[in-house]
């Protein structure tokens, strides 16, 4: 056992290091580390994407034959490691790491051919079509309804939570195309074009100030069949097959372990007077820091199993809970350390282009937006009660 | 990078655990806790003849040379048996400071018997006064014309009645006076003023307070040169808290398999205590923080070899957290397994003991995280 990389995984990692310093430019970083939400803005997210494209890593878990850049396991810890210390766009993952693994998994080669490359240079931008008001948690009880009318389907409903809707130009849905005997049959994955006729996006705005989310409703919206991906009714398969593909490779801790060093450098500094020096407050950082530690090395724990070829097992199950759960710790742990100053809300957005002086320094600005919108990290994904209920199902048998 | 198992360790954890299992069932348990000297000289024997008590000693000393990962492999399976043998005392904490500080005459007359069975250890560090404190020690070793004088006491020396030989920690005061540094003493347990009060120890096995009332060693009783040994003595506690961790992992594991087939056997309400979802959370919940025990408890055996800070935050960081995890797991165990939960008649409560055990031994999560924090500074308090 090792906790070291060897030469070759040095070298590579010296590489990264070396494209993020070449391509990172300052207000890409600023604007990151001032982004209070889930996913950098596209213009700062797609420059990141282009760039990584540039060098072929536009895609680390894809196959070789559409882009991806075969890397190991340890590869893609490394790459993701250091692109999280050096503090890189957080590019919407809709794109590359969830329908994209679907196009290439179930997709006709049309629709290969069309959506992969744009995908990968980033001149597409995807949002995704889960959720509706009344399916939350009971995601297959969904009422979105695309009826078959020549070679189109009528889709009318709405979906909800839709991160990112009102840029991307495409969305990935899961429609009802017919009522089977359980409500996961008769569910449908279509491709839909966002500047079709009858699609209305509403702002949501979340308690943090950010627009991220909306509403989308569809109005007599026709979808041409051949963007359906797979089978008619498949589409809870291929939904769940996505989840499931970012399973095992999860990688958090890097980030996280970032954000926490933001709090603590806080703590450490005159602006907060020195939070610090309260026993308490440091031993908090201090556990979180550990839990931080216990994440990191279930990650390598489950990395280690790739490499070899071993099936994690349901150990990774564990990795997107705890992810979330030390989140919340993270943010929650930044407005005790601010103090006073997390009683000044900025409400302009962006907070890289405000035009006036806030009322706290900058490096406070994201803190208590963080912890608010911080929330959500529990609740997007699948619960933390659902994926408890997998916890017990998969790990425990019960 | 690479956290599997090599063959060999896959052995020794399977043999580990096959001994464990065939050799400590409920009746052993019981029996030694009832026998005074708090384990079976058989399974020591036994340990002996598998290699187990050279395990990390070198091979220049008739040791194997393993290192704090095999250290760890092992105690996870002594965990699963609550094995009670003298084995942290003697080998993880006792032979691991006579190598590191030992003079080569030291090692040659001790490392041997230790991986031969014939020499057990114990280590005397704590004190009432100190609490957790590693760096405070009031005994004091006087500097006399044919050796030295010790004076003071020591509690909670882990399987002191057990060991031949105790290694005995006190300031050094030379002919100038208290010369600031700390000495370790190795004084055999039969020496006369040396005191030992032993007690049964919470959770299997034994441990003793010492009285040193003007104790008369030789010259060659100080261990090594006589240079401070506070670093050695945060050294051995650093890598026995990574073992200790290990072990709590195995008692975890054993308390999560007992309640998660209790859950499904009993029935109230005409169903399985697990066909409810707050027992279903509940066990999911015990069973991410065994696994996050398991990755702590990994991370500081491999950390045991790194720069000093780096290796005392990685097993303080280990100490803190395996320490709720534990409490939590024990506790839940109990709660869910029901008043049955609460009285000798289960097995439960002795694993629980042994976690709260654990927990305790050289500091509980709150100083750990303490002591995290304030190893992780950069900068001093104003």
């Amino acid at each position: 056992m090792d906790l070291s990389f060897n030469a070759e995984e040095r070298a590579f990692q010296d590489e990264v290091r070396g494209f993020i310093a070449k391509n990172l430019t300052e207000e890409m970083k600023r604007a990151t580390a001032l982004t209070p939400s889930v996913f950098s803005d596209p213009d700062i997210g797609m420059a990141w994407q282009r760039a990584l494209h540039r060098q072929g890593w536009g895609a680390p878990g894809w196959p070789v034959e559409y882009g991806g850049p075969d890397w190991t396991p340890a590869q893609r810890w490394i790459f993701e490691t250091e692109s999280a210390r050096a503090g890189v766009p957080n590019v919407n993952v809709m794109g590359v790491k969830m329908v994209g693994p679907v196009i290439i998994g179930f997709g006709s080669p049309e629709q290969k051919n069309f959506y992969l490359p744009r995908i990968l240079s980033g001149e597409d931008y995807w949002c995704q079509g889960y959720s509706e008001p009344g399916s939350g948690s009971d995601l297959s009880s969904l009422k979105t309804r695309a009826v078959r009318d020549g070679d189109d389907y009528i889709i009318n409903g709405t979906k909800i939570w839709t991160t990112h809707a009102h840029h991307a130009n495409r969305m990935f849905a899961l429609v009802r195309t017919s009522d089977g005997p359980r409500q996961q049959d008769g569910i449908s994955f279509v491709l839909i074009d966002m500047t079709t006729p009858g699609i209305t996006t509403r702002p949501i705005l979340t308690i943090g100030g950010d627009h991220e989310v909306n509403q989308v409703f569809f109005d007599d919206v026709r979808v041409p069949v051949a963007n359906r991906v797979g089978e008619e009714g498949k589409g809870w398969t291929y939904g769940k097959y996505l989840l499931e593909f970012e399973r095992g490779s999860g990688i958090a801790s890097a980030k996280l372990r970032e954000g926490l060093k933001a709090i603590a450098e806080l703590a450490e500094s005159d602006l907060t007077g020195r939070a610090i020096d309260s026993p308490d407050i440091a031993s908090r950082i201090s556990e979180v820091e550990v839990d931080i530690d216990a994440l990191e090395m279930t990650e390598l724990r489950v990395l280690s199993a790739l490499q070899t070829g071993q099936n994690p097992g349901a150990v990774s199950s564990i990795l997107k809970l705890r992810n979330s759960e030390i989140r919340q710790a993270v943010t929650r742990l930044g407005v005790d350390v601010i103090g006073h100053d997390a009683l000044a809300v900025e409400p302009m957005r962006p907070l890289y282009k405000l035009n006036h002086e806030p009322a706290v320094p900058e490096e406070m600005l994201t803190v208590v937006p963080e912890y608010l919108n911080g929330r959500a990290y529990t609740i997007f994904g699948g619960t933390s009660e659902i994926q408890r209920d997998i916890i017990a199902k998969m790990m425990l048998g019960i | 990078m690479d956290l599997n198992l090599s063959d060999e360790q896959r052995l020794l954890r399977e043999s580990a655990e096959r001994f464990v299992a065939e050799s400590y069932d409920a009746d052993h348990r019981r029996k030694m806790a009832k026998d005074p000297s708090g384990f079976s000289p058989d399974v020591w024997k036994q340990f002996a003849e598998l290699g187990w008590l050279a395990l990390p000693i070198a091979e220049e000393f008739d040791g194997l040379g393993g290192g704090t990962v095999e250290i760890g492999i092992l105690m996870e399976a002594f965990g699963r048996g609550l094995v009670s043998e003298p084995y942290v005392a003697t080998v993880v904490l006792g032979a691991a400071l006579i190598e590191r500080c030992g003079s080569t005459a030291q090692k040659q007359a001790r490392l041997p018997k230790v991986a031969d069975g014939s020499l057990k250890l114990a280590f005397a560090h704590s004190e009432r006064a100190a609490r957790f404190d590693l760096t405070k020690v009031a005994t004091v070793a006087h500097k006399t014309a044919q050796g030295w004088r010790l004076a003071g006491s020591k509690i909670a020396v882990l399987d002191g009645h057990a060991a031949d030989e105790i290694i005995i920690s006190a300031h050094i005061h030379d002919h100038q006076g208290p010369s600031g540094r700390i000495g370790l003493f190795l004084v055999p347990a039969k020496t006369p003023s040396v005191s030992i009060s032993d007690y049964e120890r919470l959770g299997g096995g034994r441990a003793c307070n010492i009285e040193l009332s003007g104790v008369e060693l030789p010259e060659d009783a100080l261990l090594g040169d006589g240079s401070d040994a506070l670093s050695a003595i945060e050294w051995a506690v650093d890598r026995t808290m990574a073992a200790l961790g290990a072990e709590a992992v195995g008692i975890m594991q054993v308390l999560l398999d007992t309640t998660l087939e209790y859950t499904k056997i009993r029935k109230q309400f005409g169903r399985p205590l697990s066909a409810n979802q707050v027992i279903r959370h509940r066990l999911a919940d015990m069973a991410m923080q065994v696994d996050e025990s398991r990755s702590m408890a990994l991370r500081a055996a491999l950390k045991a070899d790194s720069p000093p800070v780096e290796r005392a935050r990685a097993a303080s960081g280990a100490k803190a957290k395996i320490g709720k995890c534990a409490r939590f797991v024990g506790e839940q165990s109990i709660q869910l397994h029901g008043g049955m939960g609460v009285t000798e008649e289960l097995e439960v409560g002795a694993y629980f003991k042994r976690l709260v055990a654990f927990d305790t031994l050289f500091g509980g999560s709150a100083h750990h995280y303490g002591r995290h924090a304030w190893l992780g500074r950069t900068t001093q308090p104003a």
